[in-house]
């Protein structure tokens, strides 16, 4: 009885994992495949990841996602841990309903992040104008009085939805924290901004490590809110993707598909081993 | 010949509406050692942050020398504290946790201009191996803190705070965390490094042993007041109050009425005793320790009681004896059974006589017996132990 149950089990679970792996594994194949079909195989090219690397949209959107991501990872990685440290720092009255808040944004729809992003660009924009507007008039300068969305935007949006998972990762790492090791640092000498350096960022570097690679790891992978607000001059590769699927559907789609599923897995795996791996050494170091 | 080294002066400090220390008036010696001692959220680690720098008063001074220092932060305070979990840094070796203070360069004003000093490699190297060679820790120089036991782990945070050289040194509780035999020889320890230092411990503790045994000074603690200051002997044979009457040692606490001066009433029994100076029939709190009572024949004694229950304590008898109702803890060497009617003798000096406190009435009485007992004798004494045995009692 339990047996049978027990294959059962194991049946639904590769079910699932059928499932869920199955077309990506059916997208990798076939974008070593030989010819231009998507059902039939025909053998072994690597010509379609010689043509994305020449095709120049793709390339551009490529650098466009990485220098969006590497800004946006780095900006929210050092807002995050401040933000962090801020929250740890407060009486617990405010700190639980300011950490609610800011893991609404994780939580929530992301097209809803899009969208409300895309709006209060916009309406940042008619401000803006109207000011420079105002200002060409009264002072005679230059300024340009119609804006449009594009990197910078997409570059906010990223810092914005990135800031939270930094802040996620940071919090335990303070909260695991002997809080008496920033007063034994005082106590010692140091002066708070000493003791901030000496102590606490030692402490709370592999989360602040971590926090880092979710949010490259997030930049590199968004598609939607990236969609709402990078404007139509700016086009990261996850949009550049779906701008193919519209046209002729060519087998290069696969290719760079391929490329990006490639490059988040790593991302995270690197997160996961290292998280096992601090894991471990806490439970070492406790036994 | 003592120096005034450390004064708080009317210290007022107060959380939200919760009053944490009310008005305290403390004065320290240079050299002393000192104990604040009180059960938890009596007020003692916060005077000792009061002095360490990391809280202000509401109201009142802190001096130091002389000089108020209520705005000084910590890390300019000749002070260094030794914290109740050690709170070593974990991502630095031994050497670097002793060294850390020493690293910080230093800025030293020489009446106009002020200089960073910087010490040279060689010096912090030759304070920190002769600060290891002090606590007994050579050769672990290059050690993780995680690989350290707890003793081990305490005498690294011991010489990481005296390396830079302090005036006076506060200890937060230091050795509660360890077991008890080791927790004996820190004492001894600690004892022996602060003779050797010549400088200033403060040391905060719940154990009246640990209090009891290193201490020059004791300052007795509850509800955010001084109960009483005084030396291990003065404490302990002269208690201000039914609180410091318990919390110190094991302690009758008795009502009674003070008749003239040297003679008590207990029970409608005149008894002699060295206490002057109250009004004639003053009611008082009496306390007697079990310590000095004697047991006489039935006959002969002051006192008759039932004894009720007799607990084996090696060096002694713990008998609990009830006298009219009001049950007496008895330390003695003979042995009585249960059920034995015996007499009681006590000495004029046996005998010593308190005001009346806000703790009149709330200690010193036997007659819950075990469970009181045990929480006192046993400072670590495990909660899921004691729940153990509830259990065990319910079957």
């Amino acid at each position: 009885m339990k047996q049978r149950s027990s294959i059962l089990d194991r049946l639904f679970m590769g079910l699932v994992f059928f499932f869920l792996y199955a077309p990506i594994f059916l997208l990798i194949i076939f974008s070593f495949n030989d010819s231009k079909s998507r059902t039939v195989w025909q053998g072994f090219t690597l010509d379609w990841y010689v043509e994305l690397f020449q095709d120049s949209a793709i390339m551009s959107s490529i650098y466009t996602t990485l220098l969006v991501s590497v800004i946006a990872t780095v900006v929210a990685t050092v807002a995050g841990t401040f933000a962090a440290i801020g929250f740890y720092n407060m009486r617990r009255r405010w700190r639980n309903p300011l950490i609610t808040i800011n893991n609404i944004p994780m939580m929530s729809a992301e097209i809803v992040m899009g969208v409300s992003l895309c709006l209060f660009f916009v309406a940042a924009f008619g401000l803006f104008g109207t000011a420079a507007q105002w200002l060409n008039n009264t002072l005679g300068t230059n300024l340009p009085t119609r804006y449009y969305l594009g990197f910078p935007t997409l570059l906010i949006a990223h810092i914005t939805f990135n800031t939270p998972y930094v802040v996620l990762a940071v919090m335990p790492k303070l909260q695991q924290m002997d809080k008496h090791l920033v007063e034994a640092a005082q106590d010692l000498g140091c002066t708070w901004r000493q003791a901030f350096w000496k102590v606490i960022i030692p402490e709370i570097k592999p989360g602040i490590v971590n926090g880092m690679l979710i949010a490259f790891t997030m930049s590199v992978d968004d598609f939607v809110i990236s969609y709402f607000t990078a404007g139509s001059s700016t086009s990261t590769l996850a949009m550049t993707i779906y701008g193919m699927t519209k046209k002729r559907i060519s087998p290069k789609i696969n290719a760079v598909s391929t490329l990006l599923f490639v490059t988040v897995l790593i991302l995270l795996v690197i997160v996961n081993v290292r998280e096992a791996h601090q894991a471990k050494a806490k439970n070492a170091a406790r036994s | 010949m003592a120096k005034e080294l450390i004064r708080l002066s009317d210290c007022f400090v107060q959380f939200d509406d919760d009053i944490i220390l009310d008005h305290i008036n403390l004065y320290i010696n240079d050299k002393e050692f000192l104990t604040l001692l009180g059960p938890s959220g009596c007020g003692k680690t916060t005077t000792l942050r009061l002095i360490g720098g990391f809280l202000k008063p509401t109201s009142g001074e802190v001096l130091f020398d002389g000089a108020k220092i209520n705005d000084v932060p910590p890390h300019k305070r000749a002070v260094n504290t030794v914290f109740q979990k050690y709170a070593l840094f974990p991502h630095l070796n031994v050497f670097e946790n002793i060294a850390f203070g020493l690293r910080i360069p230093k800025t030293e004003s020489d009446g106009k201009k002020q200089r960073k000093i910087k010490l040279s490699e060689e010096e912090i190297q030759r304070r920190v191996m002769e600060m290891l060679e002090v606590v007994n820790l050579k050769g672990f120089e290059k050690r993780s803190i995680a690989s350290l036991s707890g003793g081990q782990q305490q005498r690294v945070s011991i010489a990481r705070a005296l390396v830079n050289q302090p005036k006076v040194l506060l200890l937060d509780e230091p050795l509660g965390a360890l077991d008890l035999r080791l927790r004996k020889d820190m004492q001894n320890e600690l004892k022996r490094i602060q003779q050797q230092m010549g400088i200033t411990f403060i040391y905060v503790t719940h154990d009246q042993e640990e209090a009891l045994a290193m201490s020059d000074t004791v300052v007795v603690m509850d509800g955010g007041k001084i109960q009483q200051i005084g030396t291990p002997e003065d404490i302990y044979n002269e208690p201000k109050n039914a609180f410091v009457a318990d919390f110190i040692g094991e302690s009758n606490i008795i009502d009674g009425i003070m008749r003239a001066d040297g003679v008590v009433e207990i029970f409608n029994r005149k008894f002699q005793c060295l206490d002057k100076g109250f009004a004639k029939d003053e009611p008082v709190d009496v306390v007697i320790r079990p310590e000095d009572i004697d047991i006489v024949p039935e006959s002969e004694g002051q006192l008759r009681g039932t004894v009720t229950n007799v607990t084996f304590k090696g060096v002694h008898y713990d008998i609990i004896v009830d006298f009219y109702g009001f049950k007496w803890l008895i330390q003695t060497t003979d042995f009585c059974p249960v059920g034995a009617v015996i007499g009681i003798k006590i000495d004029p000096d046996g005998i010593h006589v308190m005001k009346k406190s806000q703790y009149s009435g709330m200690f010193g009485d036997y007659s819950s017996y075990s469970e009181e007992y045990e929480e006192i004798s046993d400072a670590d004494y495990d909660p899921d132990a004691e729940e153990e045995q509830e259990e065990g009692d319910e079957e």
